[in-house]
């Protein structure tokens, strides 16, 4: 696919990349600190490192910059979290998942299936009159495909939350890692 | 050895150096309990869980070291949640344990369940629900670790009854006693930095060198670093003045001539206005609350600071530090001071810049704003000052005072004069009602060769009075001065002040309870004090009598208000001094 690059996030979007113990309670811990000062999350992925012993969170948040450094300064104070980075767009690499129904009966199935395909798409199931596809892409990739598919009807979708790694140095090793 | 984890539990405590806690058993708790009869650990039953939370403070807060409170599940825990939020706002080094129901019962709503947790995660440092019995001694090592290293705080345990009943297969554990390199590797995401960045000290120093009206704003960090030597060689060398918190009273002398006092709302004049007009502030262990600040835009507008805080969220969260150094107060002010020598090639007088003007400034406030107020003879009420001074001038110098919150708190603050550390029991950053009683049971129990005060409201005397039975039958002898002024009086003084004398939900009346028939219920000592001559005989019976309680209540005028004050939401520089003083420019 031969797309210019993706934007970044919108401004107020910050990404955090949380590396947790793995253990009950702690996702309840972080999400407590923005829920008490009423901040949304946007999205939260969440899943085990390759050492069982500690996940990683992604979440985006709708924050300005100033009260997001209290906030990390105070998940860093968390007992249960290792380490916060704030992820630049720029300098990270993104992706999320979509599992996404549509409507398209023999008529617009045609049409659907060239827009999966042109997202690197696949099609996950199918009826009469609707199909369910996947896709994974970067964010804002999704978004098109998603306002792509929107005039045939989305009957149902479940996007992952977006999850986010810093880009490495073309020179060295970890030389990026925060 | 196989063991079960009650049993564990109690002995885990023993280990952690643990020789009291306060506490009241319940269903939930009751195989911890059982153990405790063999153990030598003291137990304090308490009259109303909240009362074993703030004792477990007041015994912190005078000891220094952890107090441990005991509870069951359910309506004990949430009775103890104040004191939690208590000793976190106010940095206390405290470990909660609580009951909870059988694991299997847990998320069923069984009786006397109720998610503690849940409930108390925004207002501890940390806490965990333990699932294992072999859990049991690296959770309450953990527990005491993380209260007491780093920022100080509250740490809770709640432990299911399945894992402590021996009666349950799911208590028995082979008993160990974890080390402490386990403890640090079982917490990896827990480092707190307590050595000051070099480089940021010798800042610092070069700051303190050029400053020409330097203050020193110490809090209770201070206190918490065990600092307070350290501070006063630092304000000796600089010759700088020091203004202590509420939370930092008795960090550096009173009688100190640079001591200015504690600043903040209800602070004296020079102490306020010293750090309005400062040139730099060197802040330590201090946290620029509200109450301190006053408008945070128009806080000390000329000044640089520097600011210490071993919490780094501390740091730029109400205003932007200069230099900000992230370490405990006492190791980095050590090393400002060695940074400060080097610099100035020993003598550290020389090299800084004539500040003989601010000096002069400084006492010229002193003198023309002093603290005031006047008591006539004869059959006038009580004015709540003058007991105070009297309180204060007929105890022994190492006396500890608690006190409740309101208008007689600012009033102990100003009044005594705090020239030792540790001699200040104090609900600080919640403000809570009711805690001068239990804490000042703490704090006796902690200290029992000093003279313990507890100066109470007669509204904040009504939320913990009961504890007062606990003192008597554990034998605690504390001394209890109600200021009876038949008002929620601080709340009485902003609605005079601020909402046209309209008096709204403020009345208690003086004779409702009878405070001394009360209190000689709970078997105390009780006076009541009502003309100036009989202030100070009273106040010494009370300081013969040491096998039993005391209370003294005295009557005290409904009319005093606390100044000065600076109105909330104001700026320091519209600070308003008694009206018998000339006001300042700025305040009407
Ligand atoms: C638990 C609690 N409830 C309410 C308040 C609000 N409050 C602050 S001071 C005060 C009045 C305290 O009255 P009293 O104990 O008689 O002290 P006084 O101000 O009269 O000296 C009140 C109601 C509080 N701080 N704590
Ligand atoms: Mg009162």
């Amino acid at each position: 696919m031969n797309l210019p690059p993706p934007p970044g996030p919108a401004p107020k979007h910050h990404v955090l990349s949380v590396l947790v113990e793995n253990r009950a309670g702690v996702l309840a811990r972080v999400a407590s600190l923005f829920a008490r000062r009423g901040y949304n999350i946007f999205s939260l992925a969440v899943a085990p490192t390759q050492d069982e012993r500690f996940s990683r969170l992604t979440v985006v948040v709708d924050v300005e910059s100033a009260p997001l450094e209290q906030v990390v300064k105070q998940l860093n104070k968390l007992i249960n979290v290792i380490k916060i980075s704030e992820l630049d767009p720029r300098d990270s690499v993104e992706r999320e998942l979509v599992l996404l129904t549509v409507r398209a009966n023999a008529e617009q199935r045609q049409q659907v299936l060239s827009l999966v395909e042109l997202f690197e798409g696949h099609v996950l199931d199918v009826s009469v009159d609707e199909l369910t596809v996947t896709a994974e892409e970067h964010p804002s990739r999704l978004d098109d495909f998603e306002e792509l598919l929107r005039p045939f009807g989305i009957v149902d979708i479940q996007r992952t939350g977006r999850v986010a790694l810093p880009k490495l140095e073309p020179g060295g090793v970890g030389s990026n890692r925060h | 050895m196989v063991t079960n984890g009650g049993s564990a539990l109690i002995k885990a405590l023993e280990l952690e150096g643990v020789e009291v806690m306060f506490g009241l058993p319940g269903g939930a708790i009751l195989p911890v309990y059982d153990p405790i009869i063999d153990s030598p650990i003291r137990h304090i039953l308490v009259r109303h869980e909240q009362g074993a939370g703030h004792m477990a403070e007041g015994f912190a807060h005078a000891t220094g070291r952890p107090g441990v409170a005991m509870v069951t599940s359910g309506p004990a825990a949430t009775n103890i949640v104040t004191p939690l939020c208590d000793a976190y706002m106010d940095s206390v080094p405290m470990v909660v344990i609580t009951g909870q129901v059988p694991t299997p019962a847990i998320g069923t709503d069984a009786f006397q369940e109720c998610d503690t947790v849940g409930i108390t995660r925004s207002v501890t440092k940390h806490n965990e629900l333990v699932t294992r019995a072999e859990d049991i001694p690296l959770v309450i090592r953990q527990a005491f670790h993380i209260a007491t290293t780093g920022r100080p705080g509250p740490v809770l345990v709640d432990i299911p009854k399945d894992i402590v009943d021996p009666a349950n297969p799911r208590s028995a554990l082979d008993w160990y006693w974890p080390t402490d390199a386990e403890v640090a590797s079982s917490l990896p995401g827990y480092k707190p930095t307590t050595k000051g960045h070099a480089k940021k000290i010798r800042d610092a120093a070069e700051l303190i060198l050029s400053a020409r009206r330097p203050i020193i704003y110490a809090g209770g960090g201070i206190l918490k670093a065990r600092a307070a030597e350290a501070l006063r060689e630092l304000a000796e060398l600089t010759d700088i003045s020091v203004v202590t918190t509420l939370m930092a009273r008795g960090a550096f002398p009173d009688d100190h001539p640079l001591c200015l006092g504690m600043p903040g709302m209800h602070g004296n004049y020079t102490a306020v206005t010293a750090m309005q007009e400062a040139d730099l502030l060197i802040a330590l262990g201090s946290r620029f609350d509200d109450r301190v600040t006053g408008k945070v835009d128009a806080f000390a507008p000329e000044a640089k600071v520097i600011h210490v805080d071993i919490d780094p969220a501390e740091l730029g969260k109400v205003r932007r530090p200069d230099v900000p150094i992230v370490g405990d107060c006492r190791l980095v002010i050590e090393e400002l001071v060695t940074a400060l020598r080097d610099l100035s090639g020993g003598d550290i007088a020389a090299a800084q810049p004539d500040r003989s003007t601010w000096r002069s400034t400084i006492s010229g406030w002193q003198e023309r704003y002093p603290l005031v107020y006047e008591q006539s003879a004869g059959d006038d009420l009580l004015k709540p000052q003058f007991v105070l001074e009297q309180l204060w001038e007929r105890a022994p110098e190492d006396c500890i005072v608690a006190s409740g919150v309101g208008q007689h708190q600012m009033w102990t603050s100003q009044y005594w004069r705090f020239n030792h550390p540790y001699t200040w029991v104090n609900s600080g950053g919640l403000g809570t009602m009711g805690f001068s009683v239990p804490a000042a049971i703490g704090a006796k129990v902690g200290r029992p060769d000093r003279m313990v005060w507890a100066v109470d409201g007669d509204g904040c005397f009504q939320m913990t009075a009961q504890e007062l039975v606990t003192a008597a039958t554990e034998r605690i002898p504390v001394k209890v001065a109600i200021l009876n002024n038949a008002y929620l009086g601080m709340v009485r003084q902003w609605q005079e002040m601020f909402y046209d004398e309209r008096y709204s939900e403020v009345y208690l009346s003086p004779d409702l309870p009878d405070y001394v028939k009360w209190s000689e219920a709970m078997g105390c000592v009780a006076l009541r004090v009502e003309s100036p001559e009989e202030v100070g005989p009273a106040i010494d019976k009370a300081n013969e009598i040491d096998d039993r309680p005391v209370v003294l209540e005295f009557r005290t005028d409904s009319n005093e208000k606390v100044f000065p004050m600076v109105p909330a939401g104001r700026s320091n520089s519209d600070i308003v001094v008694d009206p018998s003083q000339p006001q300042p420019g700025g305040a009407q």
